[in-house]
């Protein structure tokens, strides 16, 4: 049975991803925090899809400790999905280092600790998928999220990046970009409708993403054109915009 | 955290409100604290206001199975697992639900708040005596684990209590065995109210029972119906081709009702219109076939958002029982004022009830008729004078359809009404749970609760 690893497994896109997983017959592998939560996700999977789950704990800012966690893995993941990342207060990010500095530990500095190891793994054994889950705000800064946008930017460089370096090996880069998602982290926000996915249907695209090897995909796909249009507002428009 | 507009199945009342999610109790704990008055919400199918508040709680992502006894039929799980996501789990290990309304996407925390009934009320009663036990967070936080035996108050007050005794995060149920996933389904056509009550005690002995009634006919034929009775169907009753995998439902595919109806659309004659083909539909009196379990429990469900039909202004469903002795002249009496009013009902759906003997729950002995009707001018003085009716046969009005009921009609109907305050005073004395549907029928005992805006 094949392997996915899912790294920050409680979010909203990610624990669709376990489903989706768990239900094509993956063996999953659930690591993050928060033991008891995901223990309890895990048995869901195995009741749910008579899957095999497991729960591996991980923090994506204990830096010091993602060699070690890669090292004591059972197996060779034939997917990795990073799916953590924590969006944080922009205002008090602004004033308040500590949370600029959770922002940027978590989107990027973490994310790039773990792959590093992982990639190093994957390709000792030439297989496997890194998808990381970065985010369509890294593709133009905005006043209401610049400092989680800069650090999702410096992930989708790196995972680019990364995709060139593997490109002849037999291990393969997806890069993530979803647009708004109905997950725990935008509760309370006020999202358009038409723009704004369900985590289920952020899976399926996750999971047809990967299977067909795509390298950049957008989630929803209308994103794609939304973000070109933005991306390409002249600078002296852009900066007295205020886009949602 | 920004409002928004939300509203359940019958798209009225529609408020502005703040709505937040939990994984863990812990989390969940927070939001109670942080909020002055919630109320616990799962996937919005109750029909009025009773899973609207100033801060509504997702119960979501609150989804997991905790475990499944295949060998005893018993299943753990979270409070925003749906019956849907319980069907595909238990029934290729040949088990069913106890008891299930008329959609599946409902939580199991709301069939508990609700205390649901089905086509089986009459054989196995209503949702909340299957349960084995249940967790309940109350209103200071804590996390009680309640059943018949254990904080049985609690328990009583909670099947069937709107989620006014706390939020319900699990719930562990018995389920019932089942050989196959089709239904063996006979439909009897009754040419009048006469022969269709006929029916219904004739037939008593049989699992699943339901009858479609046109409420728009007069005359000779009023009260026509086709009465739908089922039983599980034995391995040994399925033609070859079903039997080689009778616990796998054949693929379906699901229609979708694209926009809402413009509200014109449904009328006196196109609801006449409907009902004529549908009772010409069967020729036969009697007829009988093998179904999956899927049309003869959720016909509506293999249509999405069917209550867009409704047209936006939406609408609301009128359910009411009466007792035995009077059901039938009740009953006489309330599809005259329809049908003379001609308010007719699309979808008008009559059932016995057997024995209830519970605190807060809407089921009684005797006959009870749903009703859909859209929102429109006229039609809230029109259900005050079938509330009317209601009262004088001794007759109440189901909480989970009711958007519009006065707070005298309820205390008057439902007997344990004021045991059941005393105990939700008890677990929740500060009204941490409110809706809005808690504030119209308790306002003169409610001491905080801010009715929020409704549009």
């Amino acid at each position: 049975m094949p392997d996915i690893l899912i790294l920050g497994a409680s979010s909203g896109i990610a624990a669709a991803c376990a489903h989706k997983y768990a239900a094509n017959g993956y063996t999953v592998w659930l690591a993050g925090r928060n033991r008891a939560l995901l223990q309890t996700q895990a048995s869901d999977l195995a009741i749910r899809y008579k899957a095999q789950a497991h729960v591996l704990f991980f923090d994506a800012v204990d830096y010091e400790s993602h060699k070690a966690f890669v090292d004591s893995l059972s197996f060779v993941p034939d997917v990795v999905l990073l799916a953590f990342g924590y969006l944080g207060d922009q205002t008090l990010a602004e004033r308040d280092w500590q949370e600029s500095e959770r922002i940027i530990g978590s989107n990027y500095t973490g994310a790039v600790s773990i792959v590093n190891q992982l990639a190093i793994l994957l390709e000792k054994n030439n297989k496997g998928v890194i998808a990381g889950i970065s985010s369509v705000a890294g593709l133009r800064g905005k006043k209401n999220n610049y400092i989680y946008g800069s650090a999702k930017a410096g992930f989708t460089t790196y995972l680019s990046g990364l995709r060139n370096k593997l490109a002849k090996t037999g291990v393969h880069v997806l890069t993530i970009l979803p647009g708004f998602v109905d997950t725990k982290m935008t509760e309370g926000m006020k999202l358009s409708k038409p723009l704004t996915a369900q985590p289920e249907a952020v899976a399926d695209d996750i999971y047809n993403a990967i299977s067909k090897k795509k390298n950049v995909i957008y989630t929803k796909s209308l994103w794609r054109y939304i973000m070109f249009v933005i991306s390409n507002i002249p600078e002296p428009i852009y900066k007295k915009l205020s886009l949602g | 955290m920004q409002k928004k507009a939300i509203t359940n199945w019958g798209n009225y009342p529609v408020i502005d409100a703040t709505e937040s999610s939990f994984q863990t109790v812990d989390q969940l704990r927070v939001q109670l604290y942080r909020n002055k008055a919630s109320i616990a919400r799962g996937m919005g199918r109750c029909y009025g206001d009773a899973a609207l508040s100033e801060h509504i709680i997702s119960t979501l992502d609150c989804n997991n199975f905790i475990s499944f006894d295949t060998a005893n039929g018993i299943i753990d799980c979270q409070a925003g697992v749906t019956l849907d996501n319980i069907l595909q789990v238990v029934v290729p290990e040949g088990w069913f639900l106890p008891v299930t309304p008329g959609t599946r996407y409902i939580t199991v925390g709301g069939a508990v708040a609700s205390d649901v009934h089905g086509k089986n009320h009459h054989v196995d009663g209503t949702f909340g005596e299957h349960v084995i036990d249940m967790d309940v967070m109350i209103g200071d936080g804590s996390l009680i684990t309640c059943s018949s035996t254990e904080h049985s108050d609690l328990f009583q007050a909670t099947c069937g209590g709107m989620g006014l005794t706390g939020i319900i995060t699990r719930v562990k149920f018995a389920l019932k065995p089942v050989e196959s996933c089709y239904i063996n389904e006979k439909k009897i056509k009754a040419k009048n109210l006469d022969e269709i009550f006929d029916l219904f005690q004739q037939y008593k002995h049989v699992t699943y029972s339901v009858a479609w009634i046109d409420c728009l006919k007069g005359g000779s034929n009023f009260g026509r119906s086709i009465l739908m009775l089922g039983e599980h169907a034995k391995k040994s009753e399925l033609p070859a081709k079903l039997a080689a995998a009778p616990l796998r439902l054949p693929q379906q595919a699901n229609l979708n009702f694209p926009f809402y109806l413009p509200g014109f659309v449904l009328n006196k004659l196109s609801i006449k219109a409907f009902n004529e083909v549908f009772y010409r539909k069967q020729i036969a009196k009697e007829k009988q076939s093998i179904i999956p379990y899927t049309p003869f429990f959720y016909p509506l469900d293999a249509v999405q958002n069917w209550n867009r039909m409704y047209g936006r202004r939406g609408f609301v469903q009128y359910q009411m029982a009466f007792p035995l002795s009077v059901s039938k002249e009740a009953l006489i009496k309330l599809l005259d004022k329809i049908r003379r009013k001609g308010f007719g009902s699309f979808l008008a759906v009559l059932k016995l009830f057997g024995e209830q003997d519970s605190l807060i729950s809407f089921p009684m002995e005797g006959y009870t008729l749903a009703l859909d009707f859209p929102v429109r001018n006229g039609l809230f003085e029109f259900l005050d004078e079938l509330d009317k009716l209601v009262d004088e046969y001794g007759g109440r009005i189901y909480m989970s359809k009711d958007a519009r009921m006065s707070k005298e009609l309820l205390h008057k109907s439902y007997p344990h009404i004021d045991t059941f305050w005393s105990i939700v005073e008890k677990y929740n004395p500060d009204n941490k749970l409110a809706s809005l549907q808690s504030a119209r029928l308790f306002t003169h005992k409610i001491k905080s609760n801010q009715p929020c805006q409704i549009y």
